[in-house]
């Protein structure tokens, strides 16, 4: 059984089908691609997955539990995480509390502990300062930890929010294009970082990109969606050499 | 013990101590005249007030324009408890002030419950309708006085009291902010589908935020009809709950010192320029306009974050250099 099976998960917005007929299983550990045009409805099976959108039609289980229809806050208890392609940070908080905000709900102190400051205040927030520091340290971003997330150069926002994602402890990472709008070296550098996080932190993770050589360069599998529908599937040296594939990114 | 022993801690002692004692002082030695001294409790109460409004307003996000609706409901029922029961002093005025508390902070959730749907202007205008309700419903209900107000109220209320229930107040809401669940608030603030993408119950802690700061609104209230020994519905309206909402954006929404230092402010000047009272709805208003592009400008931004924190102070030094 794979990590994540999705069968036959479509939406309609309207007259518009965004998705249709998506199926596709991510085994655990795997780094799984998923490309495609622009509009193509990449980003809408992520908010499909993660309860942002409920879909009309079609399921979706992770580790065998079936999580369709299910709340955005349910599905991340659940330890499905993402991040946004219009970054979504904690603009106003410091780089260490958005990591922070992840890791929740591994405490546990209520809040007669953190008004009061009774010893399991001290003691979670100790444990919650050394986990931040650990993923903080992977993205070399622990320096900056005290500025507002807002001040951070836009890569460094990207690699603070995948951060943030991974603290909450998730059995699946998804990423909307994590790489987007930045240089070539920034790049390969943070395809070397996910590649680390999915060996050091053994993440599945779902990764959405537009640059096809990107992607077959980091992922063992590949999906490309157009126009709401599966064109290829499998490795990226068959799918990058299909036809079908070609003609939908350099036109006929 | 050790770690409450902090060096930001012990200062903070020092400084809760160090104000006291200066009032004492003051009020021993005569610098206070009647009408100075009379503005001590009116301005603990509104430091309640702005503290418990700014979780609100600066922590949760939501603009509430109902706050004297939640602090006209504690008054009243502590109030009310204290006129009909007949115990010392000591055993009264806390337990009308729980009483207070927990009827404003059930209040507090009924409002919430909206909250959890609207948003922004919406909820602005179910506060506000929630505060005039409370209002003509006072001055309506006979057996709370109606439009001629609930007299007899003993006064119990002097600065000590109200100093010590108002540091309590800012502790509770600082430490509040600086946990887990104030985190979990801030970034409600900041945003909502993140937040819940994180596993953050947004449901739940947007309720907390409208408990909490009702109950200490309610709480203030109880003080306050102590200290007049007579509540009057009028006292409780839109006006007032605008008063409240100016000292949390002058003091820049999402600072409690800042909120504190603004209610200071609120308080004493109308008092000290006694012939602008006339327009003290249109200073608010100007301040609230000024406030409100202020917060949105970049450099002020970058200026309130170096007064307030050393270390950000440096780290924003650096980052305007690398920008360079
Ligand atoms: N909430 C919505 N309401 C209506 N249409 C929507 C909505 N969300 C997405 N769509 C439409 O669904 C289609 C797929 O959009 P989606 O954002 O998933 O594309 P994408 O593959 O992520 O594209 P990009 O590479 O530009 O990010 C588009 O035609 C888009 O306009
Ligand atoms: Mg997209």
């Amino acid at each position: 059984m794979a990590l994540l099976e999705v069968k036959n998960l479509g939406i309609s917005f309207g007259g518009l089908r965004a998705v249709d007929g998506f199926n596709v299983n991510i085994e655990k550990g795997a780094l799984y691609g998923l490309i495609g045009p622009n509009g193509a409805g990449k980003t809408t099976v992520f908010n499909m997955l993660t309860g942002v959108y409920q879909p009309t039609v079609g399921t979706f289980t992770l580790d065998g539990e079936n999580l369709t229809g299910k709340s955005t806050l349910e599905i991340a208890h659940k330890g499905i995480a993402r991040t946004f392609q219009n970054i979504r940070l904690f603009a106003k908080m410091t780089v260490q509390d958005n990591v922070k905000v992840g890791l929740h709900n591994h405490v546990k102190y209520g809040i007669a502990s953190g008004v009061f400051r009774l010893p399991g205040y001290f003691k979670d927030e100790k444990y919650l300062d050394e986990r931040a520091k650990e993923l903080l340290d992977v993205f070399g971003l622990y320096g900056e930890r005290d500025y507002l997330a807002s001040n951070l150069p836009y890569g460094k926002q990207r690699k603070l929010e995948i951060a943030r994602a991974l603290a909450t402890g998730p059995k699946l990472l998804l990423l909307d294009e994590p790489a987007a709008g930045m240089n070539p070296n920034e790049t390969a550098e943070l395809m070397e970082t996910i590649h680390f996080v999915r060996d050091t932190f053994d993440m599945t993770i779902l990764l959405i990109e537009h640059d096809m050589k990107l992607v077959s360069g980091i992922c063992e599998e590949i999906t490309v969606l157009n126009f709401g529908q599966v064109l290829a599937q499998g490795k990226p040296s068959d799918v990058l050499n299909d036809p079908k594939v070609i003609v939908a990114y350099l036109g006929e | 013990m050790k770690k409450l022993l902090t060096k930001k801690n012990l200062a903070a002692l020092l400084l809760i101590i160090a104000v006291y004692a200066l009032l004492v002082a003051c009020d021993q030695f005569g610098v206070f005249n009647r009408q100075s001294k009379a503005l001590l409790v009116p301005i603990g109460i509104n430091i309640m007030l702005a503290v418990s409004l700014s979780l609100l307003v600066g922590f949760l996000g939501e603009l509430s324009l109902g706050h004297a609706g939640f602090m006209s409901v504690g008054a009243y029922a502590g109030c009310m408890f204290t006129i009909h029961m007949d115990l010392p002093m000591a055993v009264e005025l806390p337990l009308a002030m729980l009483i207070g508390g927990v009827v404003a902070g059930v209040f507090g959730l009924l409002i919430g419950i909206p909250a959890l749907r609207l948003k922004g202007d919406y909820l602005a205008i179910v506060t506000l309708a929630f505060g005039e309700i409370i209002r003509s419903v006072l001055n309506n209900f006979s057996v709370v006085g109606g439009a001629g107000g609930l007299n007899g109220i003993p006064k119990y209320s002097n600065y000590t009291i109200v100093y010590v229930v108002m540091v309590i107040t800012i502790i509770v809401i600082a430490n509040l902010v600086h946990s887990r669940h104030g985190r979990a608030i801030c970034s409600i603030r900041d945003n909502v589908i993140a937040s819940e993408s994180m596993g953050i119950p947004v449901v739940y802690y947007k309720l907390m935020a409208f408990v909490a700061a009702a109950v200490f609104a309610g709480i203030a209230g109880v003080l306050y009809g102590h200290n007049l020994g007579i509540l009057k519905p009028s006292t409780f309206d839109f006006n007032k709950s605008i008063e409240i909402l100016v000292m949390v954006v002058m003091g820049g929404m999402g600072s409690l010192p800042g909120a504190v230092i603004a209610a200071i402010v609120i308080t004493v000047l109308p008092e000290a320029l006694r012939g602008l009272s006339d327009y003290r709805m249109l200073i608010y208003a100007v301040v609230l306009i000024a406030m409100m592009l202020l917060n949105n400008n970049a450099r002020f931004n970058e200026f309130k974050q170096r007064l307030f924190s050393k270390r950000a102070a440096r780290q924003g030094a650096k980052l305007t250099k690398e920008g360079e």
